[in-house]
């Protein structure tokens, strides 16, 4: 049929059509007349004059940002994207894509995109960690200027000194802090050891606190994440190494380490052995398969959320060095290869407004650096873990142990050591000291090869490949 | 241009697309992935990545696991699903809406079948609670527990029999259909039982498809790994979970590999195993 035959090529005619203009996407956002003439994609050459108060808008049109596409190492559970995307992001005036990224392609994208001149992505979100080797591989703006419009959000200092990452220029801007701490099911406490202060255990308590629970409820209540997807390395690294050795790199082999390891394998009959299956201590916390679980703050929330009145938070505990504890330092930067500078900038502005942080808090349960003031109707769970995370970080022999940094592609390797460390030691029940010496040569290796600097607590190295002794 | 040149040609030039296809998006692919094994990033070849997969902590488990699970799964789910094509070819009343329930676990993924089994086997869930609750177990056992190995693997028997026996089934059924009638009525005529009809008539005559769908069963049996995770988590490891840790968790795509081309060698030992050893006889041919 004639007729159809020209139906069907009009209608290819008009999807191609369809297609093309798809593709052709707005090159630049409109340009808000107030923002200040910041080169869009040149990394900003020595900007002395700081912005003036003219920077927030005060026309009473929206300006509109455009598209930005803002990648993140950070919230990538499904979850917690869903919130960003839903509700974090809701307030702002323009098109955000938020894509969560694993922190090996994080960096591989970002190398590609500054190598190659050109990208996509927008706004960096990640850890400290991942600044510290993007800043030195030249692929982060100087954010000096930002930072300026910035100060009257009352970021301290001191972490505003972090996000230089030694040098004169302002890397990142801190947009949330997070920490681990234990999560106590209330139950639990008729079983505390006589003389222990819940909110100031040493490891020795807690470990005859799941004994007592064990002997006389006959179950075993104390909880680690030692699932596939479980931070369990981190109470390694940020905890335990540093808590009974002083170090976690350096004192990784010593005999203090060594004990600190013979610790776990004394407490790990009182562990619930599901624990194999545990990626988020909320879940097993719920189901009240564990009484006393240690895990990151975010994925502790649920268990806040939907049953305050059940549980309380308490810091982690204390080792003979001290109380190790790792704060987990999240920031926003803006790549070299940035598309939507403006976008970029008034994206970051809006994540670090009071407003916005309170949100997160709520929904995500990562903790604001930007002062604010609580409102009355902040979950009180989130208010519970928020007085723990400020216990450990003000106690007396608080010993904050840093994210590895300096590692880049490697921090996988990094991990894959006190994880195997773990297997061999505490589920296979090998000897620690052959272990140790094992997995020392292959920690050495890696931080040779990466020649990353220690990093709190172990001393600074000064510029040195850290060497474990 | 000779029309019936043209004419003998149409077949493969109809080939060449999917010909095309699977070339560019698997053979090349597939030959870059295992040459990544060998090739390190600076070009040089190399065993070191074997060396490395091999001397690794948990090589040695996920190696015993992964064949033990074989060795299990496959006789377990053949004899689940010759069973069940039996049930079905018999055309019981309601014999198809069963085959259809059967078939569901199919359309889910490996990893919900595997959460859809944690749920019932973990401390707090279905099992212990009907368990407890009829007053069998004074308090919740442990299935999941990495000190007990067995049940660990029971439980990933029990997810991947449910979730992948149908496919099994399904070409077992084609399989039967193709069995003449005669062949059945003529051994009842000789008083042969139900065991001696499955044994003599039906198997030697179904086994093409049987070939068919081991072989099929065993390649994907040794890609099982996301049930294994959502089931035990760390208890237990496997090949394909190794080589999806050496990627996503430790970044290094050359013992990925490593492990990719060691699961390829077995796939194809066994698919030559089963090819030599259920191959039709030239006298089974003459029917």
């Amino acid at each position: 049929m004639k007729s159809q035959n020209r139906l069907m090529f009009g209608l290819a005619i008009l999807v191609i059509a369809g297609l093309a203009l798809g593709a052709m996407q707005c090159p630049t956002p409109p340009a808000p007349t107030t923002v200040p003439p910041v080169a869009t994609t040149a990394p900003p050459a020595a900007t002395t004059a700081p912005p003036t108060a003219t920077m927030v808008p005060p026309t009473a049109t929206a300006v509109h940002y455009g598209d930005i596409v803002w990648l993140s190492t950070q919230l990538r559970p499904v979850a917690e994207a869903e919130k960003v995307r839903t509700v974090i992001l809701a307030g702002f005036p323009g098109r955000v894509e938020f894509i969560p990224e694993d922190e090996g392609p994080f960096h591989d994208r970002i190398a590609a995109e500054v190598k190659a001149g050109k990208g996509k992505v927008d706004v960096l979100g990640a850890l400290h960690g991942n600044f510290s080797t993007m800043a030195p591989a030249g692929q982060l703006q100087d954010l000096t200027a930002l930072r300026a419009s910035l100060k009257d959000r009352g970021i301290p200092e001191a972490f505003w000194k972090l996000a230089q990452l030694n040098t004169d220029k302002t890397y990142y801007v801190p947009w949330m802090q997070a920490t681990y701490i234990l999560a106590i099911n209330k139950k639990a406490l008729p079983y505390l050891p006589a003389g222990a202060d819940v909110n100031a255990l040493t490891y020795d308590q807690l470990a005859a606190w799941a004994r007592n629970i064990k002997e006389q409820t006959g179950s075993a209540k104390l909880g680690f994440p030692a699932g596939e997807k479980g931070l369990l390395h981190r109470f390694f690294q940020g905890s335990l190494v540093p808590g009974f050795s002083g170090g976690v790199v350096t004192t990784f082999a010593s005999d203090d380490a060594a004990v600190g390891w013979k610790w776990l394998v004394d407490v790990w009959p009182y562990v619930n052995p599901q624990s194999t299956t545990y990626n988020f201590m909320q879940e097993p916390l719920l189901a009240e398969e564990v009484w006393i679980g240690w895990d990151h703050v975010a994925r502790l929330k649920d268990a806040f959320g939907q049953k305050p009145d059940d549980f309380i938070a308490a810091p982690g505990p204390a080792g003979p060095k001290g109380r190790a504890f790792m704060p987990v330092i999240a920031g926003l930067a803006i790549p070299k290869s940035c598309n939507n500078q403006a976008g970029a900038e008034a994206l970051i502005k809006y994540l670090t407004e009071p407003q916005t942080q309170l949100t997160t808090l709520r929904e995500v349960a990562f903790y604001p650096f930007v002062s604010v003031t609580y409102p009355p109707d902040m979950p009180a769970g989130i208010k519970m873990m928020g007085e723990a995370v400020g216990q450990q970080a003000a106690a007396k022999d608080a010993l904050p142990a840093l994210l590895p940094q300096g590692l880049g592609g490697k921090g996988g390797d990094f991990n894959k050591v006190f994880w195997d460390s773990f297997k061999r030691i505490v589920l296979n029940k090998e000897d620690i000291r052959k272990v140790l010496n094992e997995q020392k040569v292959i920690l050495q290796d890696i931080m040779n090869e990466t020649q990353a600097p220690c990093w709190a607590p172990d001393p600074d190295s000064g510029g040195q490949p850290c060497q474990v002794k | 241009m000779n029309a019936r040149r043209w004419q003998s040609l149409t077949p493969y030039l109809l080939l060449l697309p999917s010909a095309v296809f699977l070339l560019v998006f698997f053979a090349y692919p597939m030959a870059e992935a295992f040459v990544l094994a060998f090739r390190a990033e600076n070009g040089e070849w190399t065993l070191k990545f074997f060396q490395q997969m091999i001397s690794d902590v948990a090589f040695a488990p996920a190696l015993q696991t992964t064949l033990v699970l074989i060795v299990i799964l496959i006789p377990v789910q053949f004899v689940v699903a010759l069973t069940m094509a039996l049930l079905v070819q018999a055309r019981l009343r309601g014999s198809s809406l069963f085959l259809y329930i059967y078939a569901i676990p199919l359309g889910i993924s490996e990893l919900a079948a595997g959460i859809v089994w944690f749920a019932i086997f973990t401390e707090r869930g279905y099992l212990n609670t009907l368990l407890t609750g009829l007053g069998l177990l004074a308090e919740p056992f442990i299935f999941l527990s990495y000190e007990r190995q067995g049940w660990l693997l029971l439980a990933v028997v029990l997810a991947e029999v449910w979730r992948a026996t149908s496919i099994i089934m399904v070409i077992l059924v084609s399989g039967l259909q193709g069995i003449p009638h005669e062949y059945l009525e003529a051994a009842d005529v000789f008083g042969a039982t139900l065991w001696d009809k499955v044994w003599r008539v039906i198997l030697p005559l179904l086994r093409p498809s049987l070939q068919v769908a081991l072989i099929l069963r065993t390649i994907l049996a040794f890609q099982v790994f996301a049930v294994a995770m959502a089931v035990a988590g760390t208890g237990i490891t496997l090949l394909a979970a190794e080589a999806y840790r050496w990627y996503w968790s430790y970044r290094n795509p050359n013992v990925a590999a490593a492990y990719a081309a060691l699961i390829m060698a077995l796939s194809i030992t066994s698919t030559v195993l089963y090819l030599w050893g259920l191959r039709t006889r030239s006298e089974e041919l003459a029917l």
